[in-house]
């Protein structure tokens, strides 16, 4: 079976350009067609960019920050710090007298900021009406479908250190 | 200029059509394939990449394939008019 088409005898302006009305079919379907895979070339080409992406991309460095001691923050109590750089913000709160969580505070949804509601004890985000588990970061409404990054930490004597970051809450 | 169509001409351009709509529901899944694999690159879940970019390639394969078809039936159906 021959895959590609013998060259036309006829010359290209002939072969893209029907004389015949029947044949304008033919070309429109074809050009239509050659546009749909150069389409969907497109979109190899966009999942080979992100594999190279992922692939070249650096493992995050978290590092150990002091973030805040414990006594300043009373139980049902928050704090807003930025981990692990300066551009992200993560929320500290105390949900027992030596319990404390910690999450990123952008919302899994779009990115909007996530503040802790006290009287349904869960964070909420205000932009679409998600919720997170206190507990765990898991979604319990609204469009979120993933749990908020969850924030390692570490406690040393009064002193509450962010060590790293769990992207599965 | 009307030319009248015959049933080779026909039967070639119902198979053109079929093609066209196989390539038509690919580029659908391959455009859904692209999102969900950006959505779970984008949430740190690289295991995903990999096996995105092999089908996302084997559905472009696929629809080229049916390109070529296209162009063949084309060739066939105007080569046999003339």
């Amino acid at each position: 079976m021959n895959l590609f088409r013998k060259p036309s005898p006829e010359p290209l302006w002939r072969d893209e350009f029907s004389v015949f009305s029947s044949d304008e079919k033919y070309v429109s379907r074809r050009q239509f067609s050659k546009f749909l895979v150069l389409t969907s070339m497109g979109m190899f080409v966009g999942n080979l960019w992100i594999l190279v992406r992922s692939w070249f991309s650096r493992k995050p460095f978290y590092p150990v920050t002091a973030i805040a001691s414990a006594g300043e923050i009373p139980i049902g109590g928050v704090k807003l710090f930025p981990y692990p750089n300066l551009q992200e913000q993560c929320i500290l709160l105390r949900t027992g007298t030596d319990t404390f969580v910690a999450y990123s505070q952008k919302c899994t949804h779009l990115s909007c900021a996530v503040f802790y509601s006290a009287s349904k004890d869960r964070l909420e985000c205000p932009c679409h009406n998600g919720a997170f588990s206190v507990q765990d970061g898991s979604p319990l409404q609204g469009p979120p479908r993933r749990p908020l990054p969850r924030v390692v930490l570490a406690r040393k004597g009064d002193a509450l250190f962010a060590t790293g970051i769990h992207l599965e809450g | 200029m009307k030319q009248p169509g015959t049933p080779a001409r026909k039967k070639g351009l119902t198979a053109i059509d079929g093609a066209m709509a196989l390539i038509v529901i690919l580029l659908l899944v391959q455009i859904w394939l692209v999102s969900a694999t950006l959505e779970t690159y984008l949430a740190g879940h690289n295991e995903t990449v990999l096996p995105g970019a092999i089908i996302s390639g084997t559905i472009f394969l696929a629809c080229f394939g049916l390109y070529l078809f296209i162009e063949r039936m084309d060739a066939e159906s105007r080569g046999s008019q003339r």
